[in-house]
């Protein structure tokens, strides 16, 4: 098997500037056209009375050649004496911009086309725009239809000057402007003499002379976890860590910490199939491992090693977006963002500015983000996440937000920022503000039911206790009940349990429970009751929550077994061997130590 | 990393991401080769093991040795294989083969609209009993959400504008002027009730490294694409009256490659044995619009 490179590239620009010619004549002059292709084209144009066009080639689709526009990325494949191409053809309508940010972003590397004739136009800029977000360097402005005028060397001077001064202030410096005219062939395989004045190369040695990706073995190792798999048949009983490295490499014995849940371990094997067994694995690779200690992780965190540089963990962060969604984004509404393999509930909290892509002005006042804009934003996730800043290392730090079933904008995170003042925080504050007493003070509550109230939590980190915790928290209840005390018990919906939870797209469910609780928390302590729930595999950051929202109240936190918590102290760690009454003892100990309730007799 | 290495990297990432996001998921197996490579990647995938059960479209049209090599696969890999048909078709004989209707209303009764039936659960499925090795009644009718399919975008023109996960309306329907945007590996995985999703992890694959994979894996694959000592072999798969063999000596895997690479084949399309994609001006687009693969 030989060993030829690959390379994808895109030609982006604005509509009927001619990317489908430069295309097809690449095509024709490379000789990688397939014979039925050439001739299928030519029937279809002959049957149809129209001239043979370069550009057809691409156009396989009924409605294209009806319109006579590309509306979704074509990719064609042609060959050089040094490489393989895919050649991504995006379209340059504006109502295909979506199509064209998915050409583009599987590229190493960019022809922009402008039409000599017409000029530089808004998608011209636009696209170069959204080139530069999507993290392309390689970028090669063709100047097309130099046969329109007449091969004027001016002409392209203007051009190139006026687009160069452009694409600096967007952080794209181009590495060359080719004088082109693709309809005639001319500088696309062969060089012209018809621009005697131009002396670089022709568009496919420009192609041969772009440098391929490099692998990213030299960054630190980043892993999103996209799936944790124990399959049973024939015995097999390997857990295993699947994912897809980003960056970076990792062998057998690393030590190795998942974020955001701070969980940690060490590689004990990486897990292939039909393979060479090996020790050490690299970026790009989709792989398995399995590790020395079995702890719970969830699909969607970030697995990084313990001695190199660590991401950002925060919930708020700096963006820019381009938006390309039917309806705009907006403030205070759930949105979902998905970065990596995680996914979480996401609002915008704040417009910095608004570009428009195609002037580059600034509009700091609209206060959404409307279809095809790029604008600078602060976002805020329901929980942090983990991620590198994109001037660090980019494949971390790139999310797309989904609005309505809809992947609706895409983005880069330029830098974390502070949590002080998280929206949570200010919504219990209106809460609070708002919320309309009766006469009767929780003093009085306490005197004539003989205890105060309180908010208890039963969790565990370990998946054995899952049902136990559950049966803690019914006979906690039945206990204090039977001792008159007024008590409560409401348990978590099991589809948040055990293998279930294990599916990324429960998160949105498991908020919305987590959110409920704490409300109601609130109004069954202020109530007078001792109000009691069990979570299984309750994080620091749910505990944090579940506090905020049972305020001004207290909360009782008790872990049973191995605790799920990494910073978050909670107010007992109960070890049991499956004894749920000791359990049941201890926390009616707590209870009474902390002077909840009085002594009690059994 | 090498091109296949990469190739199998994506493909396998897509897979995972497909599995986890997809509660009911299966994988359309034609029997050819691009389906069985997808079916060796999902072992890649999964460790060994593949989680995902497989669905054949059965047309009672196709070449017999094909349903032989389905079955013998089925039970050593321990596949989880259903099979579903136009059974009502079938019985009235409304068929190209049977001279009432052209090829592409015989695709679209066949296969189209066998697999639409099939996907959402309306018609019966029948699922391999491993005991017996028989097929059975599938008891499971609940709809397929997410349908993983082996197209690879270098096949003709509507393949190469397919996204990676490509949604389907309740009608089976196409939409392809509308599709999600698809960047930096992150896909349309959320979906409104009664929709499915497509999910073609071989997009990017050619022809050529479909071969060059089925070589450096050793992938048992069917004998029709090879000589059989008549000078003709299968260079695409279908049903016998409208797929016809191509006039070749390759009697091996590495005998294909070089015949694709510098050979007879280096410039003569995959699917000019498929009769149906010549009777309109797009027929394979007509075809896929309407749910075809």
């Amino acid at each position: 098997m030989d060993n030829r490179e690959q390379m994808n590239i895109v030609i982006v620009g604005h509509v009927d500037h001619g990317k489908s010619t430069v295309i097809g004549r690449l095509l024709a002059d490379t000789d990688s056209l397939p014979e039925g292709k050439l001739e299928s084209v030519k029937e279809f144009c002959k049957k149809n009375s129209r001239p043979f066009e370069y550009a057809f080639l691409l156009d396989a689709l009924k409605d294209e050649q009806s319109q006579g526009i590309t509306i979704d990325t074509a990719r064609c494949f042609f060959k050089t004496s040094k490489r393989d191409y895919i050649i991504i053809d995006a379209p340059g309508h504006i109502e295909f911009l979506k199509n064209m940010v998915t050409g583009a972003s599987r590229a190493e590397a960019a022809l922009l086309v402008i039409d000599a004739k017409e000029g530089i136009k808004e998608n011209s800029k636009r696209h170069g725009h959204i080139v530069s977000m999507l993290g392309i360097k390689q970028v090669v402005v063709l100047v097309n239809k130099m046969d329109l005028v007449n091969f004027d060397k001016d002409v392209f001077n203007n051009i190139q000057a006026e687009f160069t001064e452009f694409l600096s202030k967007i952080n794209i410096k181009p590495l060359n402007f080719i004088p082109i005219s693709a309809f005639n062939g001319d500088n696309v395989a062969e060089k012209s003499k018809n621009t005697f004045w131009y002396e670089g190369p022709t568009v496919l040695e420009q192609l041969d002379s772009f440098i391929n990706k490099k692998e990213n073995y030299q960054l630190p190792f980043r892993m999103p976890v996209q799936d944790i798999y124990k399959f049973t048949e024939g015995n097999d009983d390997r857990r295993i860590v699947a994912g897809t490295i980003l960056s970076g490499t990792i062998k057998t014995g690393d030590e190795v910490l998942f974020l955001p849940s701070q969980k940690r371990s060490t590689i004990n094997s990486i897990e292939g199939f039909n393979v060479e067994p090996r020790d050490t694995a690299f970026a790009d690779e989709a792989i398995g491992f399995t590790l020395t200690t079995q702890i719970y992780i969830k699909p969607g965190e970030l697995m990084v090693k313990v001695n190199e540089n660590q991401p950002v963990i925060s919930s708020r962060f700096r963006v820019n977006i381009f938006w390309v969604g039917k309806a705009p984004l907006v403030k205070n509404k759930n949105y979902k963002l998905k970065i990596g393999t995680m996914k979480i509930g996401v609002k915008l909290v704040d417009i910095l500015n608004i570009i428009d892509a195609a002037e580059l002005n600034i509009d700091s006042f609209k206060d959404q983000v409307e279809r095809h804009d790029v604008a600078e934003c602060i976002l805020e996730t329901s929980k942090p996440i983990a991620f590198d800043p994109i001037s660090d290392i980019e494949f971390t730090g790139r999310f797309v937000i989904v609005d309505n079933y809809e992947i609706s904008g895409g983005g880069i995170i330029l830098e974390g920022v502070s949590d002080s003042n998280n929206t949570l925080i200010e919504q219990i504050k209106d809460r609070e503000y708002l919320w309309e007493k009766g006469l009767i003070t929780s003093r009085d509550r306490e005197e004539i039911y003989g205890h105060k109230s309180k908010f208890v939590v039963i969790t565990t980190g370990s998946e054995e206790n899952e049902e136990i915790i559950r049966d803690i928290g019914k006979y906690l209840e039945n206990r204090l009940f039977k001792m008159n005390y007024k008590s409560y018990y409401l348990g978590v919906s099991s589809l948040l349990h055990g293998l279930a939870s294990n599916n990324v797209s429960d998160f949105e469910a498991r908020e919305n429970q987590i959110r409920q609780i704490g409300e109601l928390a609130r109004i069954f302590t202020d109530a007078g009751q001792i109000f009691i729930t069990s979570v299984f595999n309750l994080d620091d950051y749910e505990a944090n929550k579940l506090k905020l929202l049972n305020q001004p109240h207290e909360i009782l936190i008790v872990n049973i077994g191995d605790s799920p918590f990494n910073s978050f102290k909670p107010d007992a760690n109960i070890s049991i061997e499956g004894a749920t009454k000791k359990a049941v003892d201890s926390v009616c100990d707590l209870l009474k130590q902390k002077e909840i309730i009085v002594d009690y007799y059994i | 990393m090498n091109h296949l290495d990469k190739l199998e990297a994506q493909s396998v990432h897509i897979l995972r991401e497909a599995y986890r996001e997809f509660k009911n998921i299966c994988m359309l197996w034609s029997i050819g080769k691009d389906s069985t490579v997808l079916l060796w990647l999902a072992r890649k995938a999964f460790f060994g093991h593949v989680p995902i059960p497989l669905v054949h479209i059965d047309t009672h049209f196709k070449i017999p040795e094909m349903i032989k090599y389905r079955d013998e696969l089925a039970l050593k890999w321990k596949l989880t294989m259903v099979y579903g048909e136009n059974t009502e078709a079938l019985a009235q004989k409304n068929t190209f083969p049977d001279g009432k209707v052209d090829r592409i209303t015989c695709c679209q009764s066949l296969k189209s609209n066998a697999l639409k039936n099939t996907l959402s659960g309306e018609w019966n499925r029948y699922v391999m009993d491993h005991k017996t090795g028989k097929y059975v009644l599938d008891t499971n009718r609940e709809q397929y959400t997410g349908v993983i399919v082996g197209v690879r975008a270098d096949e003709e023109g509507s393949r190469s504008k397919e996204r990676y996960f490509s949604p389907r309306d309740k009608e089976n329907d196409w939409d392809v002027g509308d599709q999600p945007p698809e960047f930096w590996n992150q896909f349309k995985t959320d979906f409104a009730p009664g929709t499915h999703i497509r999910i073609h992890p071989l997009l990017d694959w050619t022809e050529l490294n479909i071969w060059e994979y089925i070589e450096r894996e050793n992938i048992p694959i069917t004998s029709l694409y090879f000589d059989q000592g008549n000078g003709k072999r299968y260079r695409s798969l279908g049903c016998y009256p409208c797929t016809a063999p191509v006039d070749s000596s390759a009697k091996n895997v590495s005998e294909i490659i070089e015949e694709l690479k510098s050979g007879k084949f280096a410039n003569i399309a995959e699917r000019s044995g498929r009769a149906q994609d010549k009777d309109d001006g797009g027929g394979l687009e007509t075809l896929r619009r309407g749910g075809y693969m």
